[in-house]
């Protein structure tokens, strides 16, 4: 995608997979498999999560980037 | 942060032997247009599809490397997840199609000005794949036919 002029973000759910793969952007989130947006029915936690990827979009690169998402208390 | 260790023995042996590509180099496009001007396009792996509208993934894991091409305004509760895995609790995602496809939270976000647009399509596939080489070379080409033809500005990919 980012070859074909489309900038992407991706969740990693693994950061060990995440280094590895260097892909451009990554956030890696500190949630089970199968919960990459965090808690079912909490939606200001989704949408917290879905802001720091998004804030991804905005950084200058090179990339890969790849940052921690922490939640806050 | 989910680790291997939650993962069946089989999934384990699995992952050891796996061929985990790198992207190198790592290419970059820099988003054009202001975020809260973007028109964004939801990825997931989770495997979601209409039943009765979208032909169903293929049961045998791993195998299936197709994708479906879902309305952003379709209904999440209706949506079957085609993602067979059981490496992970599908009981959460159950209750909340959000946690992979997060349209709802993506609206509240086009409300509130963080983004200009949600996509009008959203792209599924089914993440338990093990040739993503032939999903590369097979169906990434209609992916990216698809969101150029929704002049997307970026797109996020939320996987399972």
């Amino acid at each position: 995608m980012e070859e074909a002029g489309i900038p992407t973000a991706a969740i990693a759910l693994v950061r060990s997979v995440a280094e590895r793969l260097a892909a451009p952007r990554m956030l890696a989130v500190p949630f089970r498999f199968g919960q990459p947006l965090g808690e079912p029915g909490d939606a200001t936690g989704q949408r917290a999560v879905l802001r720091a990827l998004l804030a991804l979009l905005d950084d200058d690169g090179p990339g890969p980037v790849l940052r921690d998402y922490q939640p806050s208390a | 942060m989910a680790s291997w260790d939650e993962l069946p023995l089989r999934y384990r042996l699995t992952i050891r032997a796996y061929p985990w590509r790198r992207i190198a180099p790592t290419p970059w496009t820099t988003l054009r247009v202001p975020l809260r001007e973007a028109r964004v396009a939801l990825v997931t792996s989770a495997g979601l599809y209409r039943p009765g509208v979208d032909r169903d993934f293929g049961t045998r894991e791993g195998e299936d490397i197709t994708m479906r091409l879902l309305p952003s305004d379709a209904a999440l509760d209706a949506l079957a997840i085609g993602q067979t895995s059981d490496a992970f609790d599908r009981s959460p995602l159950e209750r909340d199609r959000n946690l992979a496809l997060p349209l709802d939270r993506m609206r509240d976000l086009v409300a509130d000005g963080t983004i200009g647009a949600l996509a009008p399509r959203v792209v599924s596939f089914n993440g338990s794949m093990l040739a993503p080489g032939r999903f590369l070379r097979d169906t990434s080409p209609g992916v990216i036919d698809a969101l150029r033809a929704d002049q997307v500005d970026a797109a996020l990919f939320v996987p399972v």
